[in-house]
């Protein structure tokens, strides 16, 4: 089936900025950096890129938590500064900024497509409850793509994810939240 | 220092106490919930709370500017050098009273976090912007286990009780001000708590009466955490939470 992409105003203006920058080729550089929970995700999919500026021979990257006590955001720091460091940019400061809070809007479309794969179902793949939390059920599963799943948990693996099950193909599956 | 500076630092230090002294209760319950699932919700909330303490402290560290880093400000300070909310550090106790201790925080959140996020101070009003999303999250969650366990089974129902009236009288310190909050709430920088006890009381009152459980009355209140005077239990708690930093001080891997 043919999908029409909706792409999300956030992520446009993240596609324009990326697109607009004068480091281009330190955006390209800094997708080998994936993070370490979501292996298969990039630092840019997932949206914790935030901006890379260079001052003189520096380099400053900006990043931001998913949620507060992410324990992902040293490694990345470091995946960050070593990953620069290896294309010869001895100088790098690696930022994080609270503000604008981040959102699961932000995940690039191909991001939503390699979650998937790899058994998280995206933010999309639930219809929202009233109060815009993650439902009680129906979230597709990623295995076999049925809706006739149920919520174990509210918090999965990490606090990005709730912990589902499928009832036709009995695999547990997590589901990226949205926030 | 200006006075708006220094209040604006302890006003930090004091969120990021509540923060870390709950966030560290809840982790007692790591490897000792009821089940898995529940075992990695308690794990993953405490990563929240932990996660904002180290945002708050980060900021009192940086006003500070005296070579001090949140590590500091969490494992470098005895118990009367804490200025957390008395209810964070009650001990974790039965599941009941732990659900319950939690639903009166994450409501306390749900009513404080929005006022927070008006604030003129940057920092403090982008805090509460992440933490917003993550409370929803939580009250759901402790609101879910009060109905279940309130209108659960006969003994579910007892221990509920029984945690309620155990705790109410430390929520009351929840709406106290002084000085320096004054202060900071008359710049527009801090949250007037004392006009948030309405709307938590309603809130509380009403998930509490829908779990068949009876509110209390307010017959008794203890105090002291804002004024470092705190109950035994946190010393105890703090013994337990810094004896790694403090046996090697410095220590990276």
């Amino acid at each position: 089936m043919n999908e029409i992409s909706l792409m999300p105003e956030e992520q446009y203006q993240r596609l324009q900025q990326r697109n607009a920058a004068d480091v281009k080729e330190l955006w390209d550089l800094l997708d080998q950096v994936k993070d370490p929970e979501v292996p298969v995700l990039t630092i840019w999919d997932l949206g914790i890129l935030r901006d890379i500026e260079r001052e003189g021979d520096k380099v400053i990257v900006t990043i931001t938590p998913t949620y507060s006590g992410c324990p992902a955001m040293d490694n990345i720091s470091t995946d960050v500064t070593e990953a620069l460091n290896q294309a010869g940019y001895a100088e790098v400061e690696v930022k994080t900024s609270l503000s604008p809070a981040w959102s699961s809007e932000w995940m690039s479309a191909e991001g939503r497509k390699k979650l998937r794969n790899y058994g998280i179902a995206p933010p999309e793949d639930a219809d929202l409850d009233e109060d815009g939390l993650t439902p009680d059920a129906h979230a597709q599963c990623p295995h076999c793509s049925s809706r006739n799943t149920r919520r174990i948990s509210e918090f999965g693996s990490t606090a990005c994810k709730a912990l589902f099950q499928c009832d036709d193909c009995n695999e547990p599956f997590d589901y990226f939240k949205k926030i | 220092m200006s006075d708006i500076k220094a209040a604006t630092l302890e006003y930090a230090t004091r969120l990021g106490d509540d923060s870390v002294v709950l966030g560290h209760r809840i982790s007692e319950w790591v490897s000792y919930g009821p089940f898995l699932e529940e075992d990695i919700a308690y794990g993953n909330v405490a990563l929240d709370y932990i996660g904002r303490a180290r945002m708050f402290y980060t900021y009192a560290a940086e006003l500070a500017n005296d070579g001090r880093t949140e590590d500091d400000f969490a494992y470098m300070r005895n118990d009367r050098e804490y200025r957390n909310l008395l209810l964070m550090e009650m001990p974790k106790g039965d599941f009941a009273y732990s659900q319950v201790r939690q639903l009166f925080a994450d409501v306390y959140y749900t009513v404080l976090l929005p006022e927070l996020l008006q604030s003129k101070d940057e920092t403090l009003s982008a805090i509460a912007a992440k933490a917003i999303k993550e409370t929803k999250y939580h009250l759901r969650r402790s609101r879910d286990w009060v109905l279940r366990l309130g209108d659960g089974t006969e003994e579910s129902h007892k221990r509920t009780q029984k945690a309620v009236e155990q705790l109410w009288g430390y929520t009351h310190e929840m709406f106290d001000m002084d000085e320096t909050e004054q202060l900071l709430a008359d710049a527009g920088i801090g949250v007037d708590v004392s006009k948030l006890r309405d709307a938590w009381h309603k809130m509380v009152s009403d998930i509490l009466t829908e779990a068949t459980i009876t509110v209390p009355e307010d017959s008794w209140a203890v105090r002291g955490g804002r004024t470092g005077y705190h109950t035994e239990n946190l010393g105890h708690m703090l013994t337990e939470m810094q004896i790694v930093h403090r046996s090697h001080p410095g220590c990276e891997w």
